[in-house]
């Protein structure tokens, strides 16, 4: 068991994605790079369970593409 | 340039050791008379320790190093008995104030902690710690402590004989030998010795140049410490002001790594940089000016048979959290006791492995600590600087990320868990702060402060309880220090202390660190803790 989740769990996922395209559709490169900086801390302090943030940081290396 | 610097404050003096048909045999010669190596011959000669000082220059540090002392140190310098002097002359801050670009991001207060007789830091400039414990020195010697500090000596040659170590000494009379019981090597990052017995010291440079430069001015600057990320007057750097006594403040300025250092030293080079960070109309004279790199790297075992590193020597960090003579003078303050028990044949000389244990301990958090500082205020990659970058804006309008903002972090001493030497913590519902192998915190007494009370010898410090008023184990006196919660007002005693224990039983070390605890006194545990913490009985 783990304490990260990784099934479905945002409400109206289809929504929030176009929220997140649409947060960066005006910013250049950087200011995105920037935008995406922040928001992660933001929700990364909004888990705060360090168990959790450690859990996501290997789930995100392990779903890195074949490139 | 200030005097300070100018006039010797240990000058040479021919020594009969010199003259000596054969070489003299010292207790403790200490190499290097730098903070670490006179602190370490105070404490030494103050329990009555024979100690010889030797250091190839007579006068202080060059130039203001170290300005930053915390508490932890302060309280050691009260036992040492010049405490008091630094703090006097020391500045006190507790407002510091972080710029981002052209902006103030946020402001905090320390609020330092009540209850303690030494405040979290006070700023002071290395020549004048170095001056101070010189003169508590010499009030030592005055009264007939057994010590000698030797300027002009430089020590060529260490060679490690198993049950002693010779030196081979130079001086402007020319070279002598002297032997040594026990040999300190106190002499700095560079450390001549280590390199004599071929010993390593790895870690990490940081590929980046500081100036550092204390200026002189009459400024309204307020009493703060002031730190910029990339703000225009030092783009894509870093910058810090603090201030020092006597007017002087401290100014570094992160430069790069690809500069010409030389050039950059030049007054004609650095007058033009200081003007774009006070204003055009400041006025100030430049005291002195540095470049630095910086590192951060240990010696992988601090003893080497008779031969014990402390300091720099042993140990450097990047100065960001200022944990340089903050770290050594803990080193010594954990070695002294442990060696005046081994050289009056009262402990086996394993006890002296435990201050390689403990104290490595205390080096790779320091070097942790800074490391994780310098990574933040000088970002080598790409996608550190934006994250450095993010964490800036952020705070500047949400309390979360403040805390991650690191321009150093707050020197604080290390608690030995694991220590060969502590006892298995038996005080039930008893505070973190003082388990077993912590520093014991301060607590305001009726008359004064505990830590004054518990001095430099084993102390059982019994609250709301009974024990004997002294026990002796193996030639190792153990003196209580009764306290009640009666006369507690502050209700610190308890906090730091009792926690939700009813009473409490601690065993405290020479250097005031927690090496037992448990609720009720009982004589043959007591027993047992103590050879435990003076190596002479394996752990529980
Ligand atoms: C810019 C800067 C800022 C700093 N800020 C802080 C701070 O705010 N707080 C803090 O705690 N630390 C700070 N430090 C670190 C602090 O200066 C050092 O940790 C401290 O000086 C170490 O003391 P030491 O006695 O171990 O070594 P040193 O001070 O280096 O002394 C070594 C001594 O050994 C002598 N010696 C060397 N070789 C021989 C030989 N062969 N024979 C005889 N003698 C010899 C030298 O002459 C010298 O006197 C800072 C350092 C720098 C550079």
């Amino acid at each position: 068991m783990t304490a990260l989740t990784l099934t479905p769990n945002i409400e109206i996922a289809d929504d929030f994605y176009a929220d997140l395209l649409a947060a960066h559709e005006t910013l250049s490169k950087d200011e995105s790079d920037a935008f995406n900086a922040r928001l992660l801390l933001i929700l990364a302090n909004h888990i705060g369970d360090r168990v959790v943030l450690s859990e996501a940081l290997s789930a995100a290396a392990k779903a890195a593409g074949p490139r | 340039m200030n005097k300070i610097f100018e006039v010797p404050l240990y000058p040479y003096e021919r020594s009969d050791d010199q003259v000596a048909t054969r070489p003299a045999r010292h207790k403790v010669i200490v190499i290097g008379a730098g903070p670490i190596g006179l602190a370490a011959a105070i404490d030494l000669a103050q329990q009555g320790v024979e100690v010889v000082v030797l250091d190839d220059n007579d006068k202080v540090s060059f130039g203001s190093r170290a300005i930053c002392f915390a508490k932890r140190p302060l309280e050691i310098l009260d036992r040492l008995g010049c405490g008091q002097e630094m703090v006097d002359k020391g500045v006190e801050w507790d407002v510091g104030k972080v710029f981002f670009d052209d902006r103030q991001v946020y402001e905090f207060n320390l609020l330092p902690e009540e209850g303690h007789e030494r405040p979290a830091f006070i700023n002071l400039q290395q020549y004048y710690f170095e001056k101070f414990l010189v003169d508590r020195a010499r009030e030592l010697q005055a009264e007939g402590a057994p010590l000698d500090i030797r300027g002009r000596n430089k020590v060529l040659s260490v060679t490690d004989h198993g049950d002693y170590v010779g030196l081979l000494v130079d001086t402007p009379d020319g070279e002598y030998r002297l032997e040594a019981d026990w040999l300190i090597a106190c002499d700095g990052a560079g450390s001549p010795t280590r390199a004599m017995l071929g010993l390593d010291f790895v870690g990490r440079v940081f590929e980046d140049n500081f100036l550092i430069a204390d200026v002189i001015m009459e400024a309204d600057f307020p009493t703060e410490r002031w730190f910029w990320f990339d703000p225009p007057f030092n783009r894509g750097q870093s910058a810090l002001l603090h201030k020092q006594p006597d007017g002087v403040w401290r100014i570094d300025l992160q430069l790069g790594w690809d500069i010409d250092r030389e050039e950059e030293k030049k007054p004609e080079n650095v007058i033009p940089r200081l003007k774009a960070m006070l204003g055009e109309d400041v006025k100030f004279d430049l005291e002195w000016v540095s470049i630095y790199t910086f590192q951060c790297r240990r010696m992988e075992k601090f003893r080497h048979g008779r031969v014990i590193f402390a300091g720099d020597s042993a140990h450097q960090v990047s100065p960001f959290g200022a944990r340089g003579a903050n770290s050594g003078l803990q080193d010594t303050d954990n070695l002294t006791w442990k060696l005046k028990l081994v050289i009056d044949g009262l402990a086996p000389d394993t006890l002296l492995d435990s201050y390689d244990v403990e104290r490595i301990l205390g080096a790779d958090e320091n070097i942790l600590n800074s490391s994780r500082s310098t990574d933040f205020i000088t970002p080598k990659s790409e996608m550190s600087r934006i994250l450095r970058d993010a964490v800036l804006d952020l705070s500047e309008h949400y309390d979360f990320a403040r805390p991650l903002v690191n321009s150093g972090r707050l020197s604080v001493p290390c608690t030995y868990d694991g220590s060969p030497l502590n006892s298995a913590d038996a005080l039930t519902g008893g505070p973190e702060r003082t388990r077993p192998g912590a520093p014991c915190p301060d607590v305001p007494l009726d008359d004064g402060f505990l830590l004054r009370a518990l001095g430099d010898r084993f102390t059982l410090l019994t609250i709301d309880c009974d024990a004997p008023e002294e026990i002796e184990e193996g030639g190792v006196t153990v003196t209580r220090l009764a306290l009640t919660t009666a006369n507690d007002r502050s209700g610190l005693l308890k906090e730091r202390y009792l926690g939700d224990a009813p009473s409490a039983v601690y065993l405290i070390r020479p250097d005031q660190h927690v090496a037992a605890r448990r609720t009720e006194f009982n004589e043959p545990l007591l027993r047992a803790a103590l050879r435990r913490a003076t190596a002479q009985e394996a752990t529980q």
